[in-house]
């Protein structure tokens, strides 16, 4: 068990007090948060992830994994705009593989809530964390799920099927699955091509077993009608697909990557927008002193976390320390304000800083 | 002190795993009365017997309170965290065979493989406002199994037993169990998905890596991999 060393909490207190001089109003979140609500947002990986305990009147609850959740969920209920919060405590998460990472540490962190300027937000954001870790030898990247998005939502082909590759942006591998299927290019699931012949005949698709459980035959009639629906819709040609997946691959410094994506705008011109954006994202990065022409970008990048992002990403490495996890990371989350606030929504963003790792890199330096 | 096997207490289980050991030179046997829980083991010698329930000998072993232990591969992978380094595999045994599964509904006739499940999870959720549900007792395999395949949107409940029956019941959608001919299965009305089972389970001899063993008992550890061997 790792318990948090005096010098682990001194320079937490010191990032904690530094977030509240740059004007963020600290905030305090419980340690048991309930389950539900981090298994609707994570889905049940989340369990893997977070510990799970039981209370007897408000039922199953988790050791906070994040601070994020409880922190858009206080300001949905009534914090005045613009807002900036911090805050300062543990969080729990489980190591399956072993117990050389920890599995609970301090954050702290830091999160704006500015409806006006998104990009001066992101900007404020990264560049206040680059500040505050500078000289400990970190190198940041960055990423923009934004783009992504962008991307899928111009392709030239069904909602159903933009619907789907939506929902599976944070799963990489199923995302090109997919992405395959619908240029004609990976076979179709088993199955499906017999199906798919019996409908097109007409059959309704009888089944001689009892019609069980809570899914009905409506259910199973509306997928096979979905299906059918799938089947007649022309492949995503394959040079957009290609452009996708070239996408995906792209990293370099934040230039370069710019100038390889503006390439995909003369087969997407769709993303053209996204992209003025970055480039203004890059720009008003630099007014707040980044180096930009130094920065790390990989279009992938912050796809595989549990977070919720979507929009401008980044993380903070130890290049020293390849067995550390990120020193700090954080991101845009504008959805999550939507699913949190019940019809309502605000442009959102924010990081995070584990203080004990930045103590462990002075020790060794 | 000796060096203590745990194996299976009763049924068939217990009698393939007697078998095994005597086609070895090694005889176990259930001592006592018919009803009592003591055994001993004859042909070799510093080696006792401890008779457990199968689905607590993963823990004796992770506990070093047992050398070596007999369950499923199943039970191990379902119990431990990290199994491989808290006890080592010396022998897959032959017997005991049983995949675990993902099932659904026969009626379910758009859904044949965990592609389909997972659209079927997708629109499951937007038209009943919760997350489809699967009943299972395996919830370590069968989560890490679907996240590899980028299932989403489900939920594990817990099914300690009569899995089969939670859709009939309305509190599962779906099941993730142990099966070794698909008969249980089959009278609930319910299909194999087609897909790689999430494990194909056998019962397996393991030996603990946690457990101490003073002198005699290194010895008698060592005459007893020569003869498994």
């Amino acid at each position: 068990m790792t318990i948090h060393t005096p010098a682990a909490r001194a320079e937490g207190a010191r990032l904690f007090g530094a977030f509240q001089t740059w004007g963020a109003v600290p905030v305090e979140a419980a340690v048991l948060q309930p389950a539900e609500t981090l298994l609707d947002l994570y889905g049940e990986d989340i369990r893997a992830r977070a510990y799970v305990t039981q209370d007897p009147v408000q039922g199953e609850m988790m050791l906070r994994p994040d601070f994020t959740v409880p922190v858009v969920q206080a300001h949905m209920a009534g914090g005045a705009e613009p807002a900036r919060y911090c805050y300062l405590g543990e969080v729990f998460r489980k190591q399956e593989g072993g117990a050389s990472r920890a599995s609970e540490y301090l954050q702290v962190g830091y999160e704006v809530f500015d409806r006006d300027q998104p990009l001066r937000a992101d900007a404020e954001v990264f560049a206040l964390f680059s500040r505050m870790l500078a000289g400990k030898g970190l190198r940041a990247a960055t990423g923009d799920i934004g783009l992504l998005i962008a991307a899928v939502q111009g392709l030239p082909t069904s909602d159903t099927r933009k619907a789907a590759l939506m929902r599976h942006l944070w799963r990489p591998a199923r995302f090109r699955a997919l992405l395959e299927r619908y240029a004609g290019r990976a076979p179709l699931p088993k199955g499906r091509a017999d199906l798919l012949a019996r409908l097109a005949a007409g059959d309704r698709i009888a089944s001689a077993a009892p019609q069980i459980g809570l899914r009905t035959r409506d259910e199973i009639d509306a997928r096979l009608t979905r299906l059918a629906e799938d089947a007649a819709t022309p492949p995503i040609p394959a040079a957009l697909v290609d452009g996708l997946e070239f996408l995906t691959r792209v990293a370099d410094k934040a230039p370069g990557a710019l100038a390889q994506m503006r390439s995909l705008t003369i087969q997407m011109p769709w993303l053209a927008p996204s992209l003025d954006l970055f480039e203004q994202r890059l720009a008003v990065l630099a007014a707040h002193g980044v180096d930009v022409a130094g920065l790390d970008f990989e279009a992938s990048y912050g796809r595989t976390t549990l977070e919720y992002y979507d929009g401008f990403v980044f993380g903070f490495y130890a290049e020293a320390r390849p067995d550390l996890p990120p020193v700090a990371s954080g991101g845009r989350y504008d959805a999550l304000t939507s699913v949190l606030g019940q019809g309502r929504s605000i442009p959102a963003v924010g990081g995070v800083i584990r203080p004990a790792l930045l103590v462990e890199l002075g020790d060794a330096a | 002190m000796s060096v203590k096997i745990g194996v299976p207490s009763k049924g068939r289980l217990m009698e393939k795993t007697f078998d095994w050991f005597a086609e070895r030179g090694i005889t176990m046997k259930r001592t006592g009365a018919e009803r009592e829980y003591s055994g001993a083991v004859e042909g070799i010698e510093g080696v006792s017997l401890v008779l457990l329930s199968a689905s607590e000998i993963p823990r004796e072993l992770a506990a070093g309170r047992i050398h070596l232990g007999v369950t499923g591969t199943d039970l191990v992978r379902e119990k431990l965290a990290d199994w491989r380094a808290q006890v080592e595999e010396l022998a897959p045994m032959g017997f005991g065979h049983a995949d675990l599964i993902i099932a659904v509904p026969e009626c379910w006739v758009d859904v044949e493989t965990l592609d389909d499940l997972d659209a079927t999870a997708a629109a499951f959720r937007a038209d009943h406002g919760f997350r489809l549900r699967i009943a299972t007792k395996y919830h370590r395999l069968v989560r890490d199994f679907l996240r590899s395949h980028g299932v989403a949107d489900y939920q594990l409940v817990d099914s300690q037993g009569a899995t089969e029956g939670t859709i009939r019941n309305l509190t599962a959608e779906a099941v993730a169990d142990i099966t070794s001919t698909g008969e249980t299965l089959r009278a609930n009305h319910l299909k194999i998905l087609d897909a790689e089972p999430v494990l194909r389970s056998q019962a397996t001899l393991f030996a603990s890596r946690a457990a101490q063993l003073d002198a005699a008992e290194a010895a008698a550890m060592t005459t007893l991999r020569a003869r498994l061997a």
